[in-house]
């Protein structure tokens, strides 16, 4: 099969790549576009490392071939921080001490960006469900849950522990 | 809570004012901004024009005589470059522990004429692609001769068994000896003393450390004829200094780029990956990424040793443990790796937190045609203590007596012999106990909460 023309809404902006039959979305991200946010950790989608929004639902980008999202909106780690500011997923998991290694961390935030922008009240459960595509082999998850949590409360009004901080 | 003991600052008086502060509060990890944006650099977020691949072809057998290898049906493959065999490394054998006096070198990067597990390297295939590697390393032909396999510890090491290694024993040696021998007081007068002896077998499965980031590299050649590596190993200074060795060349030739792991718990200080690499780099003249694929990573890379421990222990029916005798086995797997290290851990770490006062341990590091063991996270104590402390439980049900009593009741003191002959100091365990208990509501009657690891009060 030949290589094929496919067009992507990365990150709000339009963005073009050539890509043979078997290019993975994950692929196209990191070698393509140079977008390493997004991690292989088993290729096989196992571990959630390689987890992006498609079309605003998350899905583990090393199982897609990119020629069959041609016109699909992507989303990725890259694209939730304004400039230097964080945005308040991002900000809870620095709160709370919700990475370690760092490897599961943008596919661990981009499954609960997808929860939150669903369902911005969730229950614990409902934040558990959420990420347990997503595999972290050092933090025991409990941190995580907490952060997600957190930022599920600051969307809902409340601040974040480190603008308490800063008050 | 206040802290039982106030901060010593006398070993900083000079140096610093004030008091120290960070303690209790929280601060911000350094690299929490880049994991959380994905801007923090692991060594596979390196993309370089001109990059090749190398893949392995593995052993399917758990022993066996190599008696040819075919690399015709790899070098037809579009996109392969090079095979790599072991006539290309320039110094094959190797034990990452030689540069702390450890060995013999007993294990080849590449297999030679024998292959010791199944999923031992054999050859290295160098491609264009990923694709090409992966499907170069899978048409290589090796034929083999199946040898006897040894796959257990003690089968290893009874009378008759095969014997797997060049050195001519299944087991490591330590300065003469058969194991790492730790031998206190008298334990057959110990047994003879005690009022009864309780018994025990404990048993341990490998255990993979399953990082989320599998193990690679990526070596890059430099202008100026070094070699720079780009590695997720935890033990830089490991990898320069075996990595030279292995290419022959000085460590100066090499500079490792390293500190950013995506998850090591011990995986990681191997030298497995850099050196292969290297050579494909310099074969090439391009540079190469060597990379584990998950199944690599779980059926290929170190784990955490297998471990048989035998406790015979003397005790009297007060709850005091007169002696222990503990015959320890380490499944090395293979090849050493750390894991003669993590014997003598093991050994030295015997017979627990306890005062004993006749202890007699054999720690045995054994070689079986198994994945290799190495270093995971407290190798060495933690199988050890799993078995220790199951042991003491059952001690505690076979005398009818509260586990929690029994353990403060032989804990050691500061100031205690222990079996490798220090002197315990800053010991805890006892005033630990007490705050467990504390923590779950568990009564301890006041002798026991009279208690202190700085003097051993009781008779």
């Amino acid at each position: 099969m030949p290589s094929r023309i496919v067009t992507l809404k990365l990150n709000g902006a339009e963005r073009e790549l050539i890509a043979r039959p078997s290019t993975t979305l994950l692929d196209a991200l990191r070698e393509t576009f140079g977008l390493t946010g997004a991690k292989r950790g088993c290729a096989q989608g196992g571990c959630g490392s390689c987890t992006v929004l498609l079309d605003g639902r998350p899905v583990v980008s090393c199982l897609i071939p990119v020629v069959t999202v041609d016109g699909s909106t992507v989303d990725t780690i890259e694209g939730l921080a304004d400039g230097d500011r964080l945005d308040d997923v991002q900000q809870a998991f620095v709160d709370h001490f919700a990475t370690q290694c760092g490897f599961c961390t943008p596919g661990m935030i981009m499954s609960a960006t997808a929860l939150l922008d669903r369902k911005p009240d969730p229950t614990r459960q409902e934040v558990t469900e959420a990420i347990c595509g997503n595999v972290c082999r050092c933090t025991g998850y409990e941190p995580i849950i907490t952060a997600v949590l957190a930022a599920a409360e600051h969307r809902r009004g409340v601040p974040l522990a480190s603008a308490e901080a800063e008050v | 809570m206040a802290r039982l003991t106030p901060i010593d600052n006398a070993y900083f008086d000079g140096e610093r004012t004030g008091d120290f502060t960070v303690i209790g509060s929280a601060v911000q990890r350094s690299d929490a901004r880049g994991h959380v944006t994905g801007r923090t650099v692991f060594f596979e977020d390196m993309s370089l024009p001109d990059m090749t691949h190398v893949k392995i072809h593995r052993s399917t057998r758990h022993h066996a005589r190599i008696n040819r290898v075919d690399v015709s049906g790899a070098l037809e493959v579009p996109g392969v470059l090079r095979v790599i065999t072991h006539e290309d490394v320039p110094n094959n054998w190797y034990v990452v522990l030689r540069l702390i006096g450890v060995g013999p070198d007993d294990e080849p990067v590449l297999a030679e004429d024998r292959v010791l597990y199944r999923g031992e390297p054999i050859v290295a295939v160098v491609a264009e692609t990923e694709d090409a590697a992966r499907e170069g390393a899978a048409r290589v032909v090796v034929d083999y001769t199946d040898l006897p396999a040894v796959l257990d510890v003690e089968e290893a090491l009874a009378d008759g068994a095969p014997i797997i290694k060049q050195a001519g024993t299944n087991h490591f040696v330590y300065e003469g000896h058969h194991c790492r021998r730790v031998r206190f007081g008298d334990v057959e007068r110990g047994f003879a003393e005690a009022d009864r002896i309780i018994e025990g077998r404990y048993s341990s499965s490998p255990i993979e450390h399953a990082p989320t980031e599998p193990t690679g590299c990526i070596v890059v050649p430099q202008g100026d004829g070094r070699l720079r590596i780009h590695t997720n190993t935890q033990a830089a200074f490991f990898t320069l200094d075996n990595t030279a060795l292995i290419l022959g060349v000085p460590p100066t030739s090499l500079r490792v780029v390293g500190g950013t792991v995506g998850g090591g718990f011990g995986g990681k200080v191997d030298v497995i990956v850099e050196p292969l690499a290297c050579i494909a780099a310099m074969l090439t003249g391009r540079p190469a990424k060597y990379v584990y694929s998950r199944a690599e990573e779980m059926q290929v890379s170190s784990t955490r040793a297998a471990e048989r421990i035998v406790i015979k222990d003397g005790v009297m029916d007060d709850g005091r443990i007169v002696a222990r005798k503990i015959t320890l086995y380490v499944d090395a797997g293979a090849y050493s790796r750390h894991s003669p290290y993590g014997t003598t851990k093991a050994a030295a770490h015997m017979p627990g937190p306890y005062t004993i006062p006749n202890v007699h341990v054999d720690a045995y590091c054994v070689y079986t045609n198994r994945t290799p063991s190495s270093a995971m996270r407290g190798f060495g104590v933690t199988i050890g203590d799993f078995a220790l402390e199951s042991h003491m439980d059952r001690i505690a049900r076979e005398l009818g007596m509260d586990p929690l009593r029994l353990r403060l009741k032989n804990a050691y003191r500061d100031g205690d012999m222990k079996a490798h002959r220090k002197i315990a100091s800053g010991t805890a365990l006892v005033e630990v106990i007490q705050s467990a208990a504390d923590l779950v509501g568990h009564d301890l009657p006041p002798e026991y909460r009279a208690m202190s690891s700085a003097e051993r009060a009781e008779g």
